[in-house]
């Protein structure tokens, strides 16, 4: 049978996709800033991220600046699935959130001038993690 | 078989917005085990209430609209039912307006309408709302651009690969050949899997419209799509 096909998430899910704690996934854990970039280098600010792992899961909406953000702890896994929804995407796409210094054979996988485009970098008491759609340092998307 | 046809690209320019949102690179594609066959996420921190699937009956009194049953099975592509997963739904009011204040079009909100529901399908898969029918709206995409009437679903399935965000249109929607949005999908055959179908078995007598539409998802034994 032929896969259900993909449409966006267009602009208007704001009332009915978020959820109380949607961000939360472990109270007191990690916090993880980031912010969603378009081909132009412009926030993206109808877009909704989720963040996985395990029996982890967070939601966030981006803001007017593109940004987002998760409290999720360190899973031994040492990476977060990524989806990303928006506006414009008539598909979403996934991608993976490395910890700083995980190492695995997804990320070997990838090209090395690629490869930083899926790890965070800790920046003071948070990570930090951009994903930029299009452009110098597109974000690796997986399929 | 291959069926990318049956899916939209990123880029696609009569849509505008995916200019610049569309990647450019393609996607690096993973071993099933690591993708396609790896569980999806635990969304059961996402509250589901009894009233969630029922649209009609979140406010003090009755939305205006033509009053819908929404119902449907979600299987894998195998034909499985995908049992106790996550329906989310989302919609415009029958004026064409939805609630979300990022929404900019003069057309009425209806104090007694949201336009948000869940529900978890049952054990043979099956998920049913009832709604009221969405209007169409205009959008800024290109002149005089109009959406078919249509439903946001969004649902989880048991993969990272099953996920599915998509939208559901109604049989006979002049507006539909119009439509960029739905248009994006190559083949013809793939655009009819996005429209319901009217159905009178499901319809209630006296009381609502009956629509039906099955869900297929990824993962499992089916094909991969390719980058």
């Amino acid at each position: 049978m032929t896969p259900t096909p993909s449409q966006t998430v267009g602009p208007f899910f704001g009332f009915a996709l978020p959820f109380e704690g949607d961000a939360v996934a472990e109270p007191d854990a990690i916090r993880v800033e980031g912010q969603l970039l378009d081909g132009a280098g412009e926030p993206v600010g109808d877009a909704l991220v989720e963040a996985s792992q395990g029996g982890q899961f967070a939601r966030c909406r981006t803001d007017g600046e593109g940004a987002f953000h998760f409290l999720i702890a360190k899973p031994d896994e040492g990476f977060f699935d990524i989806v990303v929804f928006a506006r414009g995407l008539l598909r979403h796409l996934n991608t993976r959130m490395y910890f700083p210094d995980a190492e695995d054979a997804v990320l070997s996988a990838v090209a090395a001038a690629r490869r930083r485009t899926l790890v965070a970098r800790r920046e003071g008491e948070v990570l930090r993690f951009d994903i930029r759609l299009q452009g110098e340092d597109e974000t690796v998307f997986f399929a | 078989m291959n069926d990318e046809h049956f899916e939209p690209p990123y880029l696609f320019p009569d849509y505008r917005a995916t200019v610049l949102r569309a990647p450019q690179h393609s996607h690096v594609k993973l071993p099933d085990e690591w993708f396609h066959r790896a569980a999806g996420p635990a969304f059961g921190r996402i509250p589901v209430r009894p009233e969630d699937a029922d649209l009609t009956r979140q406010h003090e009194g009755e939305p205006l609209g033509e009053r819908i049953v929404l119902t449907g099975r979600v299987t894998d592509s195998d034909g499985r039912a995908v049992a106790n997963t996550l329906v989310e739904v989302w919609q415009a009011n029958a004026a064409g307006r939805y609630v979300d204040p990022v929404d900019d079009h003069p057309a009425p909100l209806d104090p007694n309408f949201t336009g948000a529901g869940r529900c978890l399908t049952d054990s043979e898969g099956r998920y049913r709302f009832t709604t009221i029918k969405p209007g169409a709206y205009p959008w800024r995409n290109h002149t005089n651009a109009w959406r078919p009437a249509h439903v946001h679903f969004s649902v989880f399935g048991p993969f990272l690969a099953s996920r599915l965000v998509t939208q559901m249109y109604f049989p006979g929607d002049p507006l539909i050949p119009h439509d960029p949005i739905l248009n994006s999908i190559p083949d013809p055959r793939g655009r009819e899997l996005l429209i319901s179908r009217f159905d009178i078995e499901t319809t209630v007598p006296e009381w609502a419209l009956g629509y039906r539409w099955d869900i297929v998802l990824r993962g499992g034994s089916a094909t991969p799509r390719e980058p």
